[in-house]
């Protein structure tokens, strides 16, 4: 019979469960006089394996003729990597390689953990055996002998007694995550104040607006009534981080009947002849909002559902978006071109903690 | 924000050059832009509109007969449009070509959006009425075949419609969903005629697309990247409709999540 560490002799169904083995001290607890009874584990009940020695010989040829499979498997995916060589021009031979390969690592992978399952469910002694918990507080004895065990080794290695090395020891300890702090807040913006970089955008008073990606300036002329321009501000291709700024400046130009769009105060002279130009990034969490109706005029955010109406500036109709989207003041220069009067006169996209 | 050193230079270039004269110089050079910019739009609509197969009277009158009979009852007698549809004058040939070509018009009934079903007009009936709706005004003509033969610039075309349609068509034109109702069709198998037709015309709630936006060899570039995604099925395997996380993920939690369930039981069930 099984034993645990400490010499409590392990039981098994069947056998009575020692009573003191569980009653122990219930301390503060209150016991009920009609608690449940510990049912004890169910009789054990043979398989067929147990029961049938053909029955048994069929799950050991199941379990051996599984392990087989995964090593034709294994085989099957070096050779399918040597049979079906990726092409680069023929996306069909990328498509047998990976094919072909991925079905030989499942089924090594499947055949070894179903024949491993199948093994310790069909043929593994299956014996139901029960662990009875000890205290968690060792004997009196234990804990001397752990107490004597430090004191040895504090002794002998010197810990306490070699002060300096002790504390330079901690003291490399404690510097030698420093390097990853520094090195991880080399990710964040350096010498740039975070809050700064998202208030303000690269467009600014005279920047023209151009056509994403090719870069040509828009005329007002070009705008015809129910169309919509993917705009980016002219210059961005040059900017040191292109990316970065063009997320921030994507802008959706669109031209309607002047007579439907509701202009608030301030911002009579931010459209051009019904040409209004929005950010086009969500004030929920930045997806590109791009999704115009030209009859209905509203805008939707493929992520979240938000909807703006254009014909209110943005102003948000459905979703979780909290704000309407910036709009872009804009008006035409001397040529006809199509430039922003200033920048946005809010900081675009989502909420960020310092947002004013 | 930084200036680029591009903009910068232009700018000293500016200041540097101003004259006495500079303002009479800008008010010629406004001028002289504005009559080419004028000259040039008007030449564009000639040059589409010639592309038109040249319309007779007697196909103008028979598409007028038509067009009473089937559309004047939400489109007005004279096409001037009523309450229930708008005015036909001006969208031109294109826009009719698109409209009943594809059976979204004649509509079956008012909603949310005209759809898309098997055409109710003959290819003759359909330029018949396209003839005569474009002889009430100006408007985009039918694109001429050559660009429409697919031959472009597929990498192009793709980035373009990455940037102007994909938002609402889906990246492999898979179409989706708009709101109340609405929603931007598949592009797959679509005829290049009227995927031409219809980024110059912008029907029902698309956008317009006009030359200055998308000019024409942009717009046989996207034709050329749809007919090639309708043409090569999906490099990885089952595209399950390409309509991104919600077939992908419905037939992961059905059938991945199933699996590893199934599993489990099998795993912790008693054997025999």
């Amino acid at each position: 019979m099984a034993q645990d560490e400490s010499g409590t002799e392990l039981t098994v169904a069947g056998s009575s469960v020692g009573d003191e083995a569980r009653a122990g001290d219930p301390g503060t607890a209150i016991v009920a006089h009609d608690a449940v009874q510990n049912p004890g584990l169910p009789p054990h009940r043979e398989r067929v394996t147990d029961k049938d020695p053909k029955k048994r010989r069929h799950a050991e040829r199941v379990v051996y003729t599984l392990f087989y499979l995964s090593i034709v498997g294994s085989i099957w995916a070096i050779a399918a990597y040597m049979l079906f060589p990726i092409d680069p021009r023929d996306m069909g031979s990328v498509r047998l390689n990976n094919l072909f390969i991925g079905l030989g690592i499942a089924l090594t992978l499947l055949a070894l953990g179903i024949g491993a399952v199948h093994w310790g469910k069909a043929l593994m002694h299956d014996k139901e055996g029960m662990d009875i918990r000890h205290p968690v507080r060792g004997s009196e004895e234990t804990r001397a002998r752990a107490v004597e065990i430090f004191q040895e080794a504090n002794e002998e290695s010197g810990f306490g007694r070699r002060a300096l090395i002790r504390n330079t020891l901690i003291g490399a300890l404690v510097a030698f995550p420093l390097p990853a702090v520094v090195l991880f807040r080399g990710l964040a913006p350096q010498d740039e104040d975070p809050v700064k970089l998202l208030n303000h955008t690269i467009w600014k008073k005279g920047t023209r607006l151009t056509i994403d990606p090719s870069g040509t300036p828009i005329k007002a002329s070009d705008v015809t009534l129910g169309s919509v321009f993917h705009v980016i501000p002219e210059g961005i291709q040059d900017a040191e981080h292109m990316l970065e700024e063009k997320a921030k400046a994507a802008v959706l130009l669109i031209r309607m009947n002047p007579d439907d769009l509701h202009v608030s105060k301030g911002r009579e002279d931010w459209n051009y002849d019904g040409i209004v130009a929005f950010s086009k990034i969500c004030t929920h969490v930045g997806c590109p909002v791009a999704l115009y109706e030209q009859h209905t005029h509203h805008l939707l955010c493929p992520c979240h559902q938000s909807q703006f109406d254009i014909t209110h500036e943005a102003a948000v109709i459905f979703g979780p978006a909290a704000r309407p989207l910036p709009q872009l003041p804009i008006t035409v220069d001397s040529e006809g071109y199509l430039v922003a009067r200033s920048d946005f006169t809010e900081p675009v996209g989502p909420s960020f903690w310092e947002r004013h | 924000m930084r200036e680029t050193p591009h903009a910068s230079a232009r700018r000293s270039r500016k200041t540097g050059r101003r004259h006495p004269l500079a303002t009479l110089a800008l008010l010629a050079i406004g001028l002289g832009l504005t009559g080419g910019a004028y000259a040039a739009i008007n030449g564009t609509t000639a040059a589409t509109a010639d592309t038109a197969p040249q319309a007779s009277q007697s196909m103008i009158d028979e598409g007028q007969k038509l067009f009473v009979a089937n559309c004047a009852t939400c489109h007005g007698m004279n096409a001037e449009g009523t309450k229930n549809g708008p005015t036909l004058i001006g969208v031109g040939a294109a826009s009719v070509d698109f409209q009943v070509g594809t059976g979204r018009m004649p509509m079956s009934m008012q909603g949310p959006q005209a759809m898309q079903k098997p055409p109710q007009f003959t290819e003759e009936q359909t330029a018949a009425l396209a003839a005569y709706v474009a002889s009430l005004a100006p408007g985009p003509g039918i694109p001429d075949p050559a660009l429409l033969d697919a031959k472009g610039n597929a990498a192009n075309g793709a980035e373009l419609f990455r940037i102007n349609c994909a938002m609402c068509h889906n990246v492999a034109g898979a179409g989706g969903a708009l709101t109340q109702g609405k929603f931007a069709p598949e592009l797959r198998g679509v005829e290049a005629v009227h995927i031409y037709e219809a980024m110059v015309t912008g029907p029902q709630n698309m956008p317009v697309f006009n030359d200055q936006n998308l000019t024409p060899e942009d717009k046989r570039d996207i034709i050329t990247y749809l007919t090639y995604i309708t043409d090569n099925p999906s490099p990885g395997g089952i595209d399950l409709g390409s309509l991104g996380p919600v077939s992908e993920g419905l037939f992961l939690w059905i059938f991945g999540i199933g699996a590893l369930v199934a599993l489990s039981v099998w795993i912790t069930a008693k054997s025999n």
